[in-house]
């Protein structure tokens, strides 16, 4: 019994580990424009796809050995995502935000960001699935009846390491300070010298960029790869951001693991059917007692 | 003037109406999903279908009643969804207006879809459906696959005398009419013949889902013989290897939604060694099949999985039964109700994928294969069970 639970603490942390990554884009972007960024789910999905061309390119067309791919990968991947996260702020929010037009607008137009980089994927790469080539040779460990593999333990590891990088610019460097002060006054913040373009770009070069190596890091784990696979899992990501309390970091770190955790233990005991029911029943009663998530405060300094 | 103008009007009225009639095509739809969760089974189907098409047309058309007709395949995409299916059916049949359906292949999508071509009195034939609930009860649908309760037994057999298999674990897609059917059918076989309780596990997931490990580590834990997996191959491809990395070593078995051109790109070496139970085995095939297979590989560049072959012999089957009908009068429904006469009067077929003749429900009597997926990644041969 000891050994099915720690198996399933595992399993949760690994899948936990996805909806915190993602949650973490929803939270930064959230805390600096108050936007909801409906199209960071395939912002994800476009990052396991760019790491799959990237992964592809260099095994099959130059023989580099796996680990170097990864090596190569992990920034390749993390930079192009997020050229494409700045790319949409640029033609799609920025506009928008410049003409002054309402939050619910902006938000809209997310969505729509969100559909179009499913469709235009499956326009230009076809609906056949996309194997991701496997990088490492993954071991299988058994300690005690509990199973664990090299690739879940980095996931696991990787989340943690992106959490510490993220709270530590948000509290302790120039731009995390910057971004703070946005998240109070967007208007007096100009006023002060601080480029508001400048760190709006930088909020979602982070969120873009963790979002490609989450994207990455689930290529890896489960390598089937389709253009609908981040439209459910970002959802899914932002409801635990929400929960966590959107706009703080710790919020969507914890929120990832709350969501991951109730989904899996909900499997291992009752049947799969309930899963999404109980899971948002009890994502929905925290709610009730704490509308503003476990680390949100009502109006005042977000992220 | 004015005279002219009536005359003209007239003759172009005539002409609109005389055309259909002219015009030498027969036009049978094609409701397959060429997107969504199994694209590869839509292109297959396509594939397959252009082959005939091409070889019909180049012989110059298919004969009826002394006259030849020159096919029009239309290809209508329902995008792996029930609902699409259904809106594909009933656009093939009313806007289309073509005199048969080929389609849909997944028990997911022909379910509902066949709802709508028995409504519409028009003959539908899905290749690779094995759910019962296909053609139960609707004179107007076929389909050219067995069925489940004949694959249930067929998997549970073979599991019992290779694997020695006295326990055994499913699971299963519950929101797929295909796997969940199966997946009943083969836990009331096996604990019919192994004795009750003997299916320790029966966990179940979602179409979307791409974390199995807690219903594994469920099924794990309770040290089965082997693991049943009646899914599609995508979702095999990740269920296998999550098994293999919660550190399961036994046997897992599958069923005839494994056997997808695309498995072994999804799946890779994980899956080499693995049986699961379908409709033809492409290696070591011979005569009509072998033919089939060679000039479809030349063709498209890859081996034709089950779906192809099916589609292939159940096109054919429609065919047959336009045939069969003996004069098409470019009436739709004088001409649907002959087609389905045609059907009926189809005592014994002789496809690529063996033998069949239909029973008063619309299913075939056919057999079923059991393949082992080769270190090289085929399909080869293990054993033929016949009804």
């Amino acid at each position: 019994m000891l050994e099915l639970i720690i198996q399933n603490a595992i399993n949760a942390l690994q899948w936990g580990s996805f909806y915190a990554l993602i949650a973490l884009g929803y939270t930064l972007v959230y805390g600096v424009l108050t936007l909801i960024n409906f199209a960071h789910g395939d912002v994800f999905m476009v990052g396991a796809y760019i790491a799959f061309f990237v992964a592809t390119f260099f095994l099959v067309s130059l023989g580099v050995p796996g680990w170097v791919v990864l090596a190569l990968c992990v920034p390749l991947t993390m930079i192009l995502t997020s050229l494409v996260g700045v790319t949409l702020e640029r033609i799609a929010y920025r506009p928008l935000r410049n003409k002054g037009a309402h939050r619910l607008y902006v938000v809209i137009t997310a969505l729509m960001c969100g559909l179009i980089l499913q469709h235009a994927n499956l326009a230009i790469f076809g609906a056949s699935r996309k194997a991701f080539p496997p990088l490492i040779q993954e071991h299988v460990y058994n300690v005690g009846g509990v199973s664990f593999t090299n690739l879940k333990v980095a996931v696991i590891v990787t989340a943690f390491l992106v959490f510490l990088i993220l709270h530590w610019i948000v509290t302790r460097t120039r731009v995390g300070m910057a971004m703070r002060a946005i998240s109070y006054d967007k208007f007096a913040v100009p006023l002060m010298g601080i480029p508001l373009d400048q760190i709006i770009v930088i909020t979602f070069v982070l969120g873009s960029g963790f979002a490609g190596l989450a994207g990455l890091l689930f290529a890896m784990s489960y390598p089937v790869l389709e253009p609908y696979m981040g439209a459910l899992i970002g959802w899914k990501a932002f409801i635990a951001a929400v929960v966590g309390g959107i706009g703080d970091i710790r919020g969507a770190f914890l929120g990832g693991f709350l969501l991951g955790a109730i989904e899996i233990l909900v499997v291992a005991f009752f049947p799969s059917t309930l899963r999404d029911l109980i899971a948002f029943t009890v994502l929905l009663v925290i709610l009730t007692f704490k509308p503003t998530g476990f680390f949100g405060v009502a109006k005042t300094t977000k992220i | 003037m004015r005279k002219t103008v009536i005359l003209f009007l007239a003759l172009t009225l005539s002409l609109a109406l005389a055309l259909p009639v002219l015009a030498d095509t027969i036009k049978i739809g094609f409701n397959i999903s060429l997107t969504g969760d199994i694209p590869k089974v839509g292109e297959s189907s396509k594939f397959a279908a252009e082959m005939l098409k091409a070889d019909i047309n180049g012989a110059g058309g298919l004969m009826v009643g002394g006259k030849a007709y020159k096919l029009d395949f239309i290809y209508e995409d329902n995008e792996s969804k029930a609902e699409s299916a259904v809106t594909a059916m009933l656009k093939l049949i009313e806007r289309d207006q073509v005199l048969a359906v080929v389609g849909p292949n997944s028990s997911k999508q022909a379910v509902p879809a066949g709802q709508i071509a028995n409504d519409n009195k028009t003959v539908m034939v899905s290749p690779w459906a094995t759910n019962p609930d296909a053609t139960l009860d609707r004179p107007w649908v076929f389909r050219a696959a067995f069925l489940d309760p004949f694959q249930g037994p067929v998997a549970v057999n073979f599991a019992v005398k290779t694997f020695g298999a006295k326990t055994a674990a499913v699971i299963y897609d519950l929101s797929n009419d295909y796997s969940k059917g199966l997946a009943e059918i083969f836990k009331q076989v096996f604990e019919e013949k192994m004795g009750a309780g003997s299916v320790v596990a029966f966990e179940s997931h979602g179409t979307r889902d791409q974390d199995f490990s807690a219903q594994l580590t469920t099924i794990i834990n309770r040290k089965p013989d082997f693991i049943f997996v009646p899914n599609n191959y995508n979702q095999v491809a990740l269920i296998v290897r999550q098994a293999r990395q919660q550190g399961y070593t036994g046997e897992i078995m599958g069923s005839d939604a494994w056997g997808s051109a695309e498995l072994m790109t999804l799946c890779g070496d994980v899956c080499k060694g693995l049986h699961f139970s379908t409709h033809y085995a492409a290696a070591g095939a011979t005569g009509a099949t072998k033919e089939f297979i060679d000039r479809y590989t030349a063709t498209y560049g890859y081996t034709p999985d089950d779906v192809a072959a099916l589609t292939w012999d159940a096109t054919k089957v429609v065919l047959q039964a336009i045939q069969n009908a003996g004069r098409l009068t470019g009436r739709l429904r004088t001409d649907r109700q002959a087609i389905l006469d045609g059907m009926k009067a189809i005592t014994s077929f002789d496809g690529i994928t063996g033998s069949m003749k239909f029973d008063e429900e619309g299913d075939p009597v056919k057999c079923a294969v059991v393949v082992q997926i080769s270190q090289t990644g085929e399909f080869e041969f293990k054993e033929s069970v016949c009804p």
